[in-house]
C-alpha cells in the first residue's frame, strides 16, 4: 500500500530535517565551552543559534508525533525498548534548552558556568544516544514476537552502536563549526573555521568504517542495494566537497555540502531499513516493518492531507526566519 | 509501589508541572500582543516597553513549557507503550497535527519577536506575537482533541484489538471537545491575566513604573473580568455534559453515594468515607447540584453505587470508581479559586474610576499573591478530570493498567529512576525559573542591561540582586 511508503519517506524527511537543523546546534553546543573562553565569546557563540534553535528543534517533534500517527506500533516499541535512553535524550533536551534561555540572564560566573556546562554535555548526551539509537535500529535489538522489546539498558552498548555514537559526535562537531564559520562573530567564524578544517578528516574516516560495518551487519544482509550505497558514497564525497569548499573559503558551500551529508546519512539508513523499521535480533520475522506497525489507510490518508498541505508552509516561514537573520552575529547585538 | 503507580505518579508530576507553564504561555502572548498592537497604532513607547517587560518573563516561562512538552509528547511510548499501540491510529493523529500545524508556528516565530525587534518593521514585527498567540491556541485545541477523546471516546471501530479512526470529523465534532476546549483557553487567558494583574499590582506597591504597570493592570483587569465569567459559564456547561457522558466521574466530583431525590443538594464541603461509601459530616445549599446539572428545578443525579453496578453489568465485574477525595476536593478547590478570580476581577474593575486601585495597598497586595489562583485552578482542573475518568485510561474503552508499558521493555526501577532524574530537574528548573523571574520583575522596564554594551556597567547593574546563592 503506497501510504505506508509515503509515511516511511515522511518520518525519513522529518527526521531529516531535525538533524539537519539541528546537528548544528548540537554541534555548536559541543563546541561551546572549549572554543570560546572569555564570556563575551560564548554569548556571541550562543547568539549565533539563538533564534533559530527552537524552530528547529519542533523537527523533532514532528518526526516523533508523526511515527505516533503513523507507525503507532513502531513509536510504542521503540520508546518503551529505549527507555532509559530516551530519558537521557529527553533530560538533555531540557537543559540544553533551558539552559540556551536562561544562561546569560544572570551575570554571576558560577550561573554562567553552570549552563554552559550544561549545554555542553546536553548536546554531547542527545548526539551520542542518536548515534547509537539509530545503529541499534539497523543492527537489531531483542524483539518477542509480540512486538515488545526484552533486551535491556546495556544491550544498546555494543561496538556499532558506540562507533555510530562516535561518528554522529563528530559529524555534528563539523557541522556545526561549519555553522559557526558563516553564522558567528569574527572570533567563532575563525575558530568554527579551524574545527570544520581539522575535524572533517576524522569525522570522514569514521563515518567510512561505520558504513563499511552497517553494510556487513548480518542483519543488513539482502537489504543493501545499489541506492544505499550510492547514498553512503554522497555522504563521503559530501565531507570532502566541504573541506574543498571550505579550502577555497566558500564557507557557505561548505555548509551545504555538510548537510548533504547529513542528510544521506538518513536516508542511508532508512534505506537499508526499509521496509523493516526496527530488526529483531532474535527472529526476522520478529521484525516491525511498515507493513506491521502502520495506521489504517483512513488515518494514513488524514494525515497525508495534512502534511501535503502544511508542510510545505512550514517550509516557506522557516525560511522566511532563516532570511531574516541571515547576517553573521556582531558584538552589538548579542541577546544570549 | 507497582510498575503501574510508578507510571501513573510519573504522568501526574510531569504533566502537572508541564502545565504550570502552558496557561500562562498562551494568556501572556495574546496580553503582549495586544499592548504590541496599541503600540503600533499610537507610537506610544510605553506600550512597547511594557511589551518588553512581558515578553521577557513570557519567555522564560516559554523555554521551560516547551522543554517539559517534549517528555509529554514522548511519554506516551515510554511509559505508556500497550496504550499507544492501542489508540495510535486514532489519538497520534491530532497529535501529529498538533506538532505540523501549531508548534512549528509558536516556536518560529517567538524567535522571530524576541530577536526580531531591530530586523523587522514594527507592523511586522507586532504581526509574529499574533502569530505566536494563533499557534497557543491551536496548539490546546489539538491536544484536547486528543484528551477529548479519551474522555469520550467517538469516530472509532475496534479492530484487530485496536482502536482505528472512522470518522475524523466525528473526532473534531466531539462534543467533549467543545467544552472542554473552550473551558481550557479561557482559563489560559484568566491565568496570564492574573500572572499580570498579580506582577503589576506588586509593582504598583513599590511604585515601580507606575504609568505602565497601570496600564498593564488595567488591560488585564478588563481580559479577567470578560474571561472570569466566560470560564466559569463553560465549566458550568461541562460539568454539566458529565451527567450523560461521563455519570461516574460526575458522582465522584460531587461525593454522592446514591442516587439523589429530584432535589439534589450541593456539597460545599464533606468529609468522605470512601470505605464504607458514605460521607459522614456535610455543608449543603439546598438544590443546587440539580439546578447546575439540569437547569431547571427537579432532576435526579446518579450515585457511585448505581453507575458503579451499570458498569459491573456493562464491562463485567471490577471496580469502576475513581479515587473519590481527590476527584471531590480538587473540584472544589477549582471552583473556590475560580470565584475567587471573578470576585478578585471585579473588584478590581471597580476600583478603576480614578484610578483608585492605585492606592488601595492592602487590595494590591492581595492581588499580588493571587498569583497562586490561576496555578491552582488548573493544577486542580486536570487533577479532577483525569483522576475521575479513572479507572480508565480511554473512558469505557481501555483500562489504564491495561495500558502502561510492557514490564519485560519497562522495569519499575527505570520508571521510578527517571521519576527521580525528572523531579530533581524540573525542581532545579523551577528554581532557576523562578530566580529570573523575581530579578527580571525587580528591575522593571528600567536599564534593559542586553543594551549595555560595556560588561562592567552590567555588573554593577546585578550586583545589588541577591548573594551566590543559585550559583
Amino acid at each position: 500500500m503506497a501510504l505506508r511508503e509515503l509515511w516511511f519517506v515522511l518520518v525519513g524527511v522529518l527526521t531529516t530535517g531535525y538533524f539537519i537543523l539541528e546537528g548544528f546546534d548540537y554541534g555548536v553546543g559541543m563546541l561551546h565551552p572549549w572554543l570560546n573562553h572569555t564570556d563575551t565569546e560564548r554569548r556571541a557563540s550562543l547568539s549565533s543559534i539563538a533564534p533559530i534553535w527552537a524552530a528547529n528543534e519542533v523537527w523533532l517533534v514532528a518526526a516523533g508525533g508523526a511515527l505516533f500517527a503513523a507507525f503507532p506500533n513502531w513509536y510504542a516499541t521503540m520508546f518503551s525498548g529505549f527507555y532509559l535512553a530516551l530519558i537521557l535524550v529527553l533530560l538533555g533536551l531540557i537543559v540544553r534548552g533551558v539552559g540556551m534561555e536562561f544562561r546569560s540572564q544572570d551575570r554571576r560566573r558560577g550561573w554562567r558556568g553552570l549552563w554552559d556546562w550544561l549545554i555542553f554535555s546536553g548536546s554531547l548526551v542527545v548526539t551520542i544516544i542518536w548515534g547509537m539509537a539509530f545503529s541499534n535500529l539497523l543492527r537489531g535489538v531483542p524483539i518477542n514476537r509480540h512486538m515488545i522489546y526484552v533486551g535491556t539498558f546495556g544491550t544498546l552498548f555494543n561496538g556499532f552502536s558506540l562507533w555510530g555514537a562516535l561518528t554522529f559526535v563528530l559529524l555534528f562537531i563539523v557541522h556545526g563549526g561549519g555553522y559557526l564559520a558563516i553564522k558567528g562573530d569574527a572570533y567563532s567564524r575563525k575558530m568554527g573555521r579551524l574545527v570544520e578544517s581539522k575535524m572533517i578528516w576524522p569525522a570522514t574516516g569514521a563515518m567510512v568504517v561505520w558504513f563499511i560495518w552497517m553494510d556487513h551487519l548480518p542483519s543488513s544482509q539482502g537489504h543493501v542495494g545499489d541506492l544505499a550505497i550510492i547514498l553512503q558514497g554522497v555522504v563521503v564525497l559530501g565531507l570532502l566537497m566541504a573541506r574543498l569548499a571550505g579550502y577555497l573559503t566558500k564557507y557557505r558551500w561548505a555548509f551545504a555540502f555538510n548537510s548533504l551529508s547529513i542528510a544521506a546519512t538518513i536516508i542511508a539508513i532508512f534505506r537499508i531499513l526499509f521496509p523493516r523499521v526496527m530488526v529483531s535480533s532474535l527472529n526476522a520475522a520478529w521484525n516491525l516493518t511498515i507493513n506491521n506497525t502502520a495506521s489504517t489507510a483512513y488515518t494514513l490518508g488524514i494525515m497525508s492531507v495534512t502534511a501535503i498541505v502544511i508542510l510545505p508552509i512550514i517550509i516557506g516561514y522557516q525560511s522566511w526566519l532563516y532570511w531574516t537573520f541571515r547576517r553573521p552575529v556582531n558584538d552589538q547585538e548579542m541577546k544570549y | 509501589m507497582t510498575q503501574l503507580g510508578w507510571a501513573e505518579l510519573q504522568f501526574g508530576v510531569t504533566t502537572v508541572f508541564h502545565y504550570f507553564f502552558v496557561p500562562v504561555t498562551i494568556g501572556l502572548s495574546f496580553l503582549i500582543a495586544i499592548m504590541e498592537t496599541v503600540y503600533v497604532r499610537t507610537k506610544d513607547t510605553v506600550y512597547r516597553d511594557m511589551a518588553k517587560f512581558w515578553g521577557h518573563l513570557f519567555l522564560i516561562n516559554f523555554a521551560v513549557g516547551v522543554v517539559t512538552g517534549l517528555l509529554q509528547e514522548f511519554q506516551f511510548g515510554l511509559d505508556w507503550a500497550n496504550y499507544s499501540k492501542y489508540v495510535g491510529d486514532i489519538f497520534g493523529a491530532p497529535l501529529a497535527i498538533e506538532a505540523l500545524a501549531a508548534f512549528f508556528l509558536e516556536s518560529t516565530f517567538i524567535g522571530a519577536w524576541t530577536f526580531g525587534w531591530d530586523r523587522l518593521s514594527a507592523r511586522a514585527h507586532a504581526v509574529t506575537i499574533w502569530l505566536v498567540a494563533l499557534g497557543t491556541t491551536l496548539s490546546a485545541f489539538w491536544i484536547l482533541t486528543a484528551n477529548a477523546w479519551m474522555q469520550e471516546p467517538v469516530g472509532y471501530a475496534l479492530h484487530n484489538g485496536q482502536a482505528v479512526m472512522t470518522s475524523f470529523s466525528a473526532v473534531l465534532a466531539n462534543p467533549q471537545l467543545w467544552v472542554e476546549f473552550p473551558h481550557t483557553e479561557l482559563a489560559a487567558l484568566l491565568s496570564g491575566a492574573f500572572f499580570m494583574m498579580a506582577i503589576s499590582s506588586y509593582q504598583l506597591l513599590r511604585k515601580k513604573n507606575v504609568t505602565a504597570f497601570a496600564r498593564s493592570f488595567k488591560i488585564s483587569t478588563i481580559v479577567a473580568v470578560i474571561t472570569s465569567v466566560l470560564v466559569i459559564f463553560v465549566g458550568d456547561s461541562q460539568a454539566a455534559h458529565l451527567v450523560q457522558a461521563q455519570p461516574m466521574k460526575l458522582a465522584a466530583a460531587e461525593s454522592l453515594w446514591n442516587t439523589s431525590s429530584v432535589h439534589a443538594p450541593w456539597s460545599v464541603v464533606a468529609v468522605i468515607d470512601a470505605k464504607n461509601h458514605t460521607d459522614p459530616f456535610q455543608i449543603q445549599i439546598p438544590e443546587l447540584l440539580t439546578i447546575l446539572a439540569y437547569k431547571k428545578l427537579s432532576g435526579r443525579i446518579q450515585g457511585i453505587n448505581q453507575v458503579q453496578s451499570q458498569m459491573v453489568h456493562q464491562y463485567g465485574p471490577g471496580n469502576y470508581i475513581p479515587p473519590v477525595a481527590i476527584t471531590f476536593y480538587s473540584f472544589r478547590i477549582m471552583i473556590f479559586a475560580g470565584t475567587a478570580m471573578l470576585l478578585l476581577a471585579y473588584y478590581a474593575l471597580y476600583l478603576f474610576r480614578k484610578n483608585r486601585f492605585l492606592e488601595r495597598r492592602v487590595f494590591l497586595k492581595i492581588m499580588s499573591w493571587s498569583i497562586a489562583l490561576p496555578y491552582l485552578a488548573n493544577s486542580m482542573g486536570w487533577i479532577m478530570t483525569e483522576v475521575g475518568r479513572q479507572p480508565w485510561v480511554v473512558y469505557g474503552l481501555q483500562l489504564t493498567k491495561d495500558g502502561v508499558s510492557p514490564l519485560a521493555s519497562v522495569p519499575s526501577l527505570d520508571i521510578e529512576l527517571s521519576l527521580l532524574a525528572f523531579s530533581l530537574f524540573y525542581g532545579a528548573i523551577a528554581y532557576a525559573a523562578v530566580h529570573l523571574w523575581k530579578k527580571v520583575i525587580g528591575r522593571g522596564l528600567d536599564a534593559d542591561p542586553e543594551r549595555i554594551k560595556d560588561p562592567s556597567d552590567v555588573d554593577s547593574l546585578f550586583l545589588g540582586t541577591g548573594g551566590d546563592a543559585a550559583g
